[in-house]
């Protein structure tokens, strides 16, 4: 379990780290926080020629008011966002979702960039980009360009990054003033990747819940928002209607400890909890 | 609580108190055998077969040997000098294996047997090379089917064989048929319980020094028996057992896993004699899970007879267990088995009793004894019938229980199956346990939370645990793994003492507890007694720590020799002080008169004039090193007794477990150190709940295993584990003077039980009963019918 043999640099500026990227393409990596990446290469899963190493670029780093948005820096800790003022205060969702990854000492390694440049289907981060229509910010030689978040993840650890552009920063839209967020999931052990989970965000008028956000993940290939869920609650539709959109929506892969039916189940109790939630 | 201190009263013995050494642990300054650095010292690192079963046509080791760093690749004919051996015990009548060599050579039999061996300059550049060895396999049937691993037309792994049965015992005491015909009920249920494996948080690791020289070769390594490792290593390396000499230093949990000769490790040690260079093996995490040993992975299907006053009359059972391809050496593959067939329900008044239990190789891991050799199986098999009983009757689960454990008063007592009992104490312990847990209150919550949707259930589990065994264990099979242990109990000029010991150290405490004892025998302060184990050139002879024997044999060892050492002191300081023997006691380092306490002489200055002024002792000789030896021989083994409750909270709609709490009362007889039993429970508690709701080495039906990882194969974290509270009942062994009996291994045996029970419990009003061991919320949703 020791990695193959890799050569290491640590560049002091994106455009050294960018052009060094593309100079080796794709037998380069950047590393971030490591938490995903050095496991892989023990297992000699990956094996690079080259690791180029982000974690000098501090301009990458932190969380701050963009307009009426926030955005987070690819290097910004799980552990930073934790404690942000600025996360809790106006991206509640990411705040809920804190105590579901990983351990203290992951959270304190590992960044929001490498989660969403990763594209783990059972991560929160992804998730909360989709949920609250964030735009992930690459940046190769030729410059910046902002990717909407539906655009952005395509698949089992397949996004719209190309293979050298570096993840500087994902933004967030304003959340409007009121709006109440959930993030429910299941793992077998505390801190362990999900095996399904919720989140969901809706501003409650009254008995209505508007402006409602569902997204699905650990149960595809990639995070899932169905409009059809949403506008089923936001119309106080019966549950079974909305397990029928579900149904419909996804079909989860078998994994060693559970069957799709097992993971399609435990996302409908779960969107139930939420839904309840929301609604208190 | 009761606990009692016998010999020492007011010492030592009986009090609670941390383990010195695991300041050092904390500390960062463990010298695992990772941690030692020999001059010259190499690396190796194995290639895995990547089939269950396979023919090895062609290795091609060129390119490696050529690699960066490499001093030798080695494969399995290389090795061809080294004795096989199979682990085959005398005494199990019929019990068959074939023999294995270190490094597979014409054949591979499980995904992960070692193939082939590169030797460099680091483990990293020894990874490096193995990737640069191509084997040609060509790949054979694979037998990883437990139930049909025995038909007639299923593939056999070893043709010398003829068939895939390593060992298989029928028991069938009293008549089973007459006496269920008068039962009200048969409950039938079939159980399940998963392979898994021990997960030492120090791997298996290996350090051979073969100086050519001295023709000696010097191992450190990792494991609970050291004098085994000599003598199995002697006999395999062709060595004298004087040549062989085997440091355990730390070792990072053991489990039973580290209780085996593997191949890889004694290929180490050929490695270095092959060499003349230090060579150092540390089984990596990967390699662990299809190297290091399997344990459990039973399908029994059992019978329990009751009547509807809720008397139970009858037991029967039938068991297949899976191991791996061969007997693992010396101590064999069916142990597991054997115990089942022997205690199962036992600690119930039967009056007829029937087992047949099946050992059957497969293409997996090698499987062999892990913490709790097969009690976790015999109590789940033995309570999950119990309770299946009560619930067909309408009893409450500690009712049919009373009804049906031996009194406290029947001992000494003969099981149905023929287990001879020195004396237990199930119907104090279960009155504890109701006590302690207040099992009205937890009954009447339990109806109020029904109510509102919430399904909590109460688990019992009774049960009893071999432990300190006799020679009738290994001994009389032809294995040579020693049912005595030896202390030496020396004193220095200074007065402080030096206790040697043949039972050795792997974070539970061992150390504390003979410190604690010699420190009472003697009299004198604990700080002045150190302790030296886990070198087979200085301590003497012994079995080392397994099979809950420590305390109760080791640690009579040691009060044996600490006593007689005492007495030579005191024969001393008699003359010295021209003082009638038996008016002298030594308290706290001084010899004083027993009467008044007035001290008469230091053991300082006992020691000063024994050794530097024996010219002043006229014709007397002080005797100031005493070794003593024990050997428990009126029992075969020295059985402990328990009762474990599990309070669970199942969600009935994700499937999902919540434990809330377990409580556990047992019986070590004498409690040497509260605190050091309190932590063998937990820990033990922590590895029963591991396989029954987490832990499972899947394979598939090519003999892969799908989840030998630490992200895949679930093993319970902090956050999982449930506040536990210990109690103790005390009643000591009288074959000992110190009167312990075991306690490292009863709470593995008797929670899996303990939680299967709760879970049906939860599971009441859906009608449900579920026995298939991990209980994943899938398999919990399927019993619900929600998925
Ligand atoms: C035991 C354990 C449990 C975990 N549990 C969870 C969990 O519950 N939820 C969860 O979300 N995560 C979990 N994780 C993953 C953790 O959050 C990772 O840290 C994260 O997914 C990756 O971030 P990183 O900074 O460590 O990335 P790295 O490991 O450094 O990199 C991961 C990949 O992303 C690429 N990359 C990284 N940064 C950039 C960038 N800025 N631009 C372009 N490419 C980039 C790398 O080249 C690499 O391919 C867990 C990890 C472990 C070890």
């Amino acid at each position: 379990m020791k990695a193959a043999p890799f050569l290491y640099v640590k560049p002091k500026s994106i455009d050294e780290a960018v052009a060094l990227k593309e100079r080796h393409g794709a037998s380069a990596r950047y590393l971030a926080g490591g938490q995903s990446l050095m496991p892989v290469l023990n297992f000699r899963l990956d094996r690079p020629d080259l690791l180029i190493d982000i974690n000098g670029l501090s301009e990458l780093r932190g969380v701050s008011n963009s307009g009426s948005g926030v955005k987070i820096g690819a290097l910004t800790r799980h552990a930073e966002v934790a404690k942000s003022e600025i996360v809790k205060s106006q991206l509640a969702l990411l705040s809920e979702c804190i105590p579901h990854i990983a351990h203290p000492a992951i959270r304190s390694g590992g960044t929001f960039g490498g989660s969403v440049a990763l594209a783990d289907p059972a991560a929160e981060w992804p998730a909360c980009c989709l949920a609250l229509d964030a735009r992930i910010v690459l940046r190769s030689s030729k410059g910046e360009r902002r990717v909407e978040a539906k655009d952005y993840f395509l698949g089992l650890y397949d996004t719209a990054r190309t293979e050298n552009e570096l993840l500087i920063r994902v933004e967030f839209p304003a959340v409007a003033a009121g709006t109440k967020a959930v993030a429910l999931e299941l793992a077998r052990r505390r801190g362990d990747f999900a095996i399904a989970g919720v989140l969901a965000q809706a501003k409650k008028t009254g008995v209505r819940l508007e402006n409602v956000r569902v997204v699905f993940f650990g149960i595809s290939d990639r995070p899932v928002r169905l409009s059809a869920v949403e506008q089923g609650i936001a119309e106080g539709q019966p549950m079974e209607t909305i397990h029928q959109a579900i149904d419909a929506g996804i079909n989860p892969d078998d994994d060693i400890y559970q069957s799709g039916a097992t993971k399609t189940h435990l996302a409908k109790v779960l969107l139930g909890r939420a839904v309840e939630q929301l609604r208190q | 609580m009761n606990v009692q201190s016998k010999p020492g009263k007011g010492g030592y013995i009986g009090q609670s108190m941390p383990r010195p050494n695991a300041v050092r642990l904390v500390e960062g300054r463990a010298q695992y055998v990772d941690d030692v650095m020999l001059p010259r010292m190499l690396h190796v690192a194995y290639l895995r077969s990547p089939h269950a079963h396979a023919k090895i046509l062609a290795i091609r080791t060129d390119a490696a040997k050529k690699a960066p760093g490499v001093v030798l690749v080695a494969t399995g004919k290389d090795f061809a000098n080294i004795e096989k051996f199979a682990g085959v015990l005398a005494h199990f009548k019929g019990m068959k294996s074939a023999q294995q060599s270190v490094i597979a050579i014409d054949r591979a039999c499980w995904q992960g047997e070692p193939v082939a061996a590169v030797v460099a300059e680091s483990r990293h550049l020894a990874e490096d090379a193995l990737e640069l060895i191509e084997v040609d396999y060509q790949p054979l049937p694979v037998m990883v089917d437990i139930e049909r691993g025995l038909d007639a037309d299923a593939s056999v792994i070893h043709a010398e064989l003829k068939d895939n049965l390593c060992f298989s015992r029928d028991v069938d005491a009293g008549d089973f048929d007459a006496v269920a015909a008068r039962a009200d009920h048969i409950v039938e249920q079939t159980f399940r319980f998963p392979r898994h494996t021990g997960v030492c948080l120090e791997g298996r690791s290996v350090l051979g020094n073969w100086i050519s020289a001295d023709k000696r070769l010097t191992v450190y390594i990792s494991h609970q028996a050291p004098n085994m490792v000599q003598d199995c290593f002697a006999k395999l390396l062709g060595l004298p057992e004087s040549a062989v000499r085997v440091i355990c230093v730390d070792v990072g949990g053991s489990f039973g896993i580290k209780t085996h000769v593997y191949g890889d490790e004694l290929a180490t040690c050929a490695l270095s004699m092959m060499l003349g260079r230090p060579v150092k093996f540390v089984a990596d995490r990967l390699e662990s899970f299809v190297s290091d040993i399997h344990s459990r992975d039973h399908l029994v299907k059992g019978k329990i007879a009751v009547t509807k006053e809720g008397k139970l009359l009858a037991v029967s059972f039938e068991d297949r267990l899976a191991v791996g391809p061969y007997s693992v050496y010396p101590r064999g593959s069916a142990v597991e088995g054997n115990q089942i067939c022997n205690i199962t329900a036992q600690w119930y008044t039967l009056e007829a009793y029937r087992a047949r239990m099946q050992t059957v190789f497969t293409n997996m891991a090698p499987y062999s004894n892990y913490r709790a050799v097969g009690h976790p199986v015999a109590v789940g098999i033995a309570e999950g019938l119990v309770d299946a009983a009560a619930r067909k009757i309408g009893m409450d689960p500690i009712e049919i229980r009373r009804n049906n454990l031996i009194p406290d008063h029947a001992f000494p007592f003969q099981s149905v199956s023929g287990m001879k009992f020195e004396v237990m104490s199930h119907h104090r312990c279960l009155d504890e346990l109701v006590k302690a847990m207040n099992y009205e209150a937890l009954r009447k919550e339990q109806v109020e939370l029904r109510k509102k949707g919430r399904y909590r259930g109460i688990g019992i589990a009774s049960m009893i645990e071999i432990t300190n065994p006799s020679a009738m264990f290994y001994g009389i099979g032809g294995v040579r793994v020693s049912a005595q242990d030896g202390c030496t109990a020396r004193m220095e000029p200074s007065g402080s003492i030096v206790i040697l010991h043949g039972c050795g150290e792997q974070g539970q405490g061992t150390e504390t507890i003979f410190a604690q004892i010699a420190a009472d025998a003697i009299g004198v302060p604990l700080e002045t007694v150190r302790l030296v184990t886990g070198d087979t050139e200085v301590t003497p002879y012994g079995g080392g720590t397994w099979a809950s024997r420590g305390a109760g044999v080791g640690g009579e060892a040691t009060w044996q020799a600490a006593r007689a050492l005492r007495h030579n002191i005191l024969e001393l300081a008699a003359l010295i002080t021209q003082t009638d023997i038996g008016k002298l006691t030594i308290v706290n380092g001084s010899v004083v008169d027993s009467a008044s306490g007035e001290e008469k002489i230091t053991l300082a200055e006992c020691g000063r004039i024994a050794y530097f002024r024996p010219d002043t002792l006229d014709s007397y000789r002080p005797e100031l090193c005493v070794t003593r030896h024990f050997v428990p021989k009126q029992f075969p083994f020295c059985f402990t007794n328990g009762v474990i409750a599990c309070h669970l909270e199942v969600d009935v709609n994700t499937g999902f477990i919540e434990l809330q709490k377990f409580w556990a009362v047992e019986d070590c007889g004498t409690v040497l150190n509260p605190q050091l039993v309190d932590e063998q429970m937990r820990g033990g508690i922590v590895h029963g709940i591991g396989p029954t709701l987490f832990e499972h080495c899947i394979y598939n039906e090519n003999g892969q295993l799908q989840n030998g990882n630490m992200a895949d194969y679930l093993v319970p974290m902090p956050c999982e584990i449930p506040d536990m509270v210990v109690c103790h009942v005390s009643t000591p062994t009288k074959e000992t003077e110190i009167g312990a009996k075991g306690a490292g291994e009863a709470g593995t045996a008797g929670t899996p039980a303990a939680i299967m029970n709760a879970l049906n419990d939860a599971l009441l009003p859906f009608n449900t009963v579920l026995t298939d061991m991990p209980f994943t919320p899938e398999k919990v949703l399927k019993g619900l019918g929600k998925v």
